[in-house]
């Protein structure tokens, strides 16, 4: 069967691929997003693993999400609702623990029980952090403007760069320059010195990257985190109403209601491409359909290595691509709960438990799990951020149970000897364990649970090597160099063809900034 | 000496309001956020139940043969259509049709209603009910009430009540027993949610609290203060008396009042009804010749108004709760009408206001600049003439 009348085809249905065919189906355009699996979402949906629990399966907070996207594409009228998650508490090997609350006074107070230098660090660390973010915020809402090239439009963009970078001090230019380059933990012990705010605020360094918090460079991924903080309640940070698949949800729903049709059940084969452009794709079906234009919200490697015949392709790009670093270093434990785990540090507080629960008593702590990572092993004792779904939202498990969301760190893809049903099920035993040394009722209150290896990732979402972020938030793998040194702008050397997902810049998350791009690019080219 | 009040549910609600955020209502005192920051609160409203002490409302029972004539003649609403079991929302208006106050009208029975309202209205009651066969009694301290809004509140209600919800419609009430205590509900609120009202003897009052706490705990039951109701009304694009119109009793000048029509309640004036009813001949001539004012809703352009704080070097700054000050409107550099209510709406994720603006400025998606306060200096942020509700879900009525 042969089709020729979209104007878009969007490989893949996760957030990004959905975004870009809402902002296309806005703009009048014919689309079809095609999904391989039986449902949408990609990396963001909501399984009911166990009946009636329903499982964040894989990415479980959002905080980068853009507002702009949300009014534009009127996701709350299609039943998007981020509800907040007010806390942070961080249990502790002595029997303490360590609270961050949504309130200013109680977490200075908090932490001044531990600690009253960190106690005062801790504000002017977070308006440092806030006014660099503020700085190079903009980056995430512009084009990733090319140094190396002289043509004007990106000479504006990085005057534009530079424009922002000079409402800064001369003292924090120096500051941006050390993030840059420095590791997390050497950055953040200039500020505290108590270990588990130390520990937890550390692990926002290596989140959904293949290093530890003493290595180069973690610093930067911590100010990627900060970029949402900026807008203080005006941000899209917290819980999604339904789990991350109500994201999805609300995008699908809105694409659809602007005329995007979704083809659930649709693997592509291959885009086809004539005379140096993409004309279509090919279905493992044999089905070939055509349009003008070929969105990929597929991962680079996907993208560039495996969907297109590399003749199309210059070298360089081919091996950038191969050296692009998607290692996945993390893994999913979600688990339906009888009972809330109660923690030995705060036994009848349930507050804490509307809020996430990070098992990082120390810098070292996460530092050794990544150490087991390294070389070839899941940690023994990782790094947990937990969140209680139904504590949230009531409608996420039966009255009276809960659903546990734990995102751990560290579980590398290419584990020694390979990943097996045996090995996944040491790595939830080693999560479980882990929980219990702080919250003993644990094991008791498990009715059942799902382990996430980021082979698990791969097979289920598709995303190579199971990064969560389609390749890691690294420097060298951001803004004009993401995912490839001259192929930063969403274009690619196929006319056409287009890269749309979370590879693509600012990068992973769930933003939708690299679907939007996508789309107003793929408009502007006049498809 | 007198003091402010304490409603039947303070021995609960002072137990939890941990910031001691105490507002006034009517003479009373209320709980304004029982946490640090409402978002929990508001979210609760929105996804979840939100229960929220709403006894200072005036409250008054109407009885006898005329009572039903009596509420013909002094709201907008022609009640002798309305059955047992029904409750109007409506204004009433002084003999020039502007607004004294507005609030529902409950009919209990053949010859019973019950009737809210924001101020006291006993004596306009009586003045007009000259010769009618009725009594008319206050119940506001005799009668406790609950307001638990949201998505789950049937959900809570069916676990506790004698008689299912499921088929009471909106704007409807019913006779229950809530824990064994009776009740009346009516499927009404301030939220624009889906939502219920429960009415109860003060008497009893813990008891349902209590009730309603335990059963909605697994439903997310929240207490809601009235600054996190505030957000959830102007989204529903809900005015509230003495914020967003001043009433006709109250005015100092001509220009404080408005009408019915003005206030966009153009649905809750029957002007077919029969006979007279108060401030009819001013209604039909406003009609006939237009308003010239309208409250609407108005949305500011979020990436507008950035930019104007942009050009200080901030990100904006405007509370995360509902704003009660007037603000200009402008278009083309001249004032054509004010915002009485502004909130940012966390669900939305826009900055929203209730506003008044003069003919033909208040036409829906009009261009319109609202004054804002960029670092001590007026700016004008872009804004648009939007339909009211803000937000309107589909399972409020459903």
């Amino acid at each position: 069967m042969t089709t020729n009348n979209y104007d878009a085809i969007i490989i893949g249905g996760g957030h990004n691929g959905l975004v870009a065919a809402a902002y296309l189906a806005r703009a009048g355009k014919k689309v079809v997003v095609l999904e391989r699996r039986e449902l949408i979402g990609g990396a963001t949906i909501t399984e009911e693993i166990i009946p009636g629990f329903k499982f964040t399966e894989f990415s479980y907070v959002v905080s980068l999400l853009r507002p702009e996207i949300i009014r534009d594409l009127k996701l709350p009228q299609h039943g998007l609702k981020i509800l907040p998650l007010p806390s942070t508490f961080t249990p502790m090997d002595n029997g303490d623990y360590i609270a961050g609350w949504d309130d200013h006074d109680t977490t200075r107070r908090e932490i001044y029980r531990h600690s009253p230098k960190d106690a005062e660090a801790y504000d002017e660390y977070g308006r440092r952090m806030a006014r660099l973010a503020k700085a190079i915020k903009p980056i995430l809402s512009i084009l990733p403007p090319d140094p190396t090239s002289l043509s004007p439009k990106d000479l504006m963009g990085l005057l534009k760069l530079g424009q922002f970078a000079s409402s800064l001090t001369e003292k924090e230019l120096y500051g941006l320059a050390k993030i840059m380059t420095q590791s997390a933990a050497d950055m953040l012990e200039e500020w505290f010195e108590t270990d588990a705010l130390l520990g937890t605020k550390s692990a926002s360094g290596i989140i959904g990257t293949f290093l530890g918090p003493r290595s180069p460079s973690t610093a930067y991924v911590l100010l990627h985190h900060y970029m949402g903080e900026i807008d203080g309640a005006f941000r899209a940070w917290g819980f999604a109403k339904g789990g991350t698949g109500g994201i999805a949800e609300s995008i699908a729903s809105s694409a659809r209601a602007f005329g995007a049709e979704i083809r659930l059940n649709a693997t592509v084969k291959q885009v086809i491409v004539k005379g140096g452009r993409a004309v279509g794709v090919a279905l493992e079906n044999g089905d070939e359909i055509y349009a003008k234009a070929v969105l990929s919200s597929a991962d680079p490697f996907v993208t560039f290595l495996k969907l297109v015949e590399q003749k199309h392709l210059p070298d360089d790009l081919i091996h950038s691509i191969k050296k692009f670093r998607t290692r996945g270093s993390s893994g999913k434990v979600n688990i339906a709960l009888s009972e809330l785990p109660r923690f030995t540090a705060l036994p009848d507080e349930h507050v804490l438990h509307r809020g996430a629960v990070s098992i990082s008593p120390s810098i070292d702590y996460i530092e050794r799990a990544y150490d087991d990572a390294k070389y070839g092993r899941f940690a023994k004792e990782p790094y947990i951020d937990m969140i209680f779904p139904s504590m949230i939202d009531p409608d996420m498990a039966p009255p009276g149970k809960h659903v546990m969301s734990c995102f751990v760190q560290y579980a590398p893809y290419d584990i020694e000897g390979g990943w097996d049903d045996t090995k996944r099920e040491a790595f939830g035993e080693s999560v479980i364990s882990t929980i219990e040394r702080y919250a003993p009722n644990i094991r008791r209150a498990i009715i059942g649970k799902q382990v996430i290896t980021p082979v698990d990732i791969e097979r289920i979402a598709g995303i190579t090597g199971g990064n969560i972020f389609h390749g890691e938030l690294l420097l060298h793998q951001l803004f004009f160099m993401r995912p490839a040194t001259q192929w930063a702008g969403f274009r690619t050397p196929i006319n056409g063809y287009y890269l749309a997902g979370s590879g693509a810049h600012p990068g992973g998350g769930i933003m939708g900034s690299p679907g939007k791009f996508a789309a107003e690019l793929v408009l502007k080219d006049g498809i | 000496m007198e003091k402010l009040r304490y409603t039947p549910f303070h021995e609960r609600t002072s137990a939890l309001c941990q910031p001691q955020n105490w507002r006034r209502w009517a003479g009373y005192f209320v709980v304004g956020s029982y946490e640090l920051t409402v978002d929990r609160e508001y979210w609760a409203i929105r996804n979840a139940a939100g229960l929220i002490d709403v006894t200072p409302l005036m409250k008054y029972m109407l009885k006898g043969k005329d009572a039903a004539s009596l509420l013909h003649r002094v709201t907008t609403r022609n009640i002798h259509k309305m059955s047992v079991g029904q409750v109007y929302y409506t204004g009433w208006c002084d003999d020039e049709g502007k607004m004294i106050d507005d609030g529902t009208v409950a009919r209990l029975d053949e010859t019973t209603f019950r009737l809210t309202s924001a101020e006291p209205n006993i004596r306009w009651l009586m003045m007009n009910a000259v010769g009618l066969d009725v009594e008319i009694s206050e119940v506001s301290d005799s009668v406790a009430s609950l307001s638990l809004q949201g998505p789950n509140s049937r959900k809570i209600l069916n676990r506790v009540c004698e008689s299912n919800l499921d088929g009471l419609k909106y704007f409807r009430l019913m006779n229950n027993k809530l824990g064994g205590v009776e009740v009346s509900i009516s499927r009404t609120g301030y939220t624009g949610d889906l939502g219920y009202e429960i009415w109860m003897d003060a008497q009893d009052a813990i008891k349902v609290w209590d009730t309603l706490m335990e059963a909605g705990e697994d439903y997310g039951i929240t207490p809601v203060g009235i600054l996190a109701l505030d957000m959830a009304r102007v989204e529903a694009g809900l005015f509230m008396l003495d914020v967003d119109y001043t009433s006709s009793g109250h005015a100092w000048i001509e220009s404080q009042k408005s009408s019915p029509f003005e206030l966009g309640l153009d649905w809750t004036v029957s002007l077919d009804k029969p006979g007279y009813f108060v401030g009819r001949k001013a209604l039909e001539k406003e009609k006939r010749e237009g308003s010239a004012w309208k409250m609407v809703g108005i949305e500011i352009d979020w990436v507008g108004m950035e930019e104007l704080y942009a050009e200080v070097g901030m990100p904006p700054q405007i509370p995360g709760t509902a704003i009660r000050a007037s603000m200009p409107i402008m278009v083309g550099g001249v004032q054509v009408g004010y915002a009485s209510t502004a909130s940012w709406s966390p669900l939305l994720k826009k900055y929203i206001a209730l506003a008044h603006l003069q003919k033909p400025y208040y036409e829906l998606g009009t261009d319109v600049r609202m004054e804002i306060t960029v670092e001590h200096q007026r700016k004008h942020a872009p804004a648009k003439v939007v339909k009211l509700p803000f937000y309107d879900p589909e399972w409020k009525k459903r």
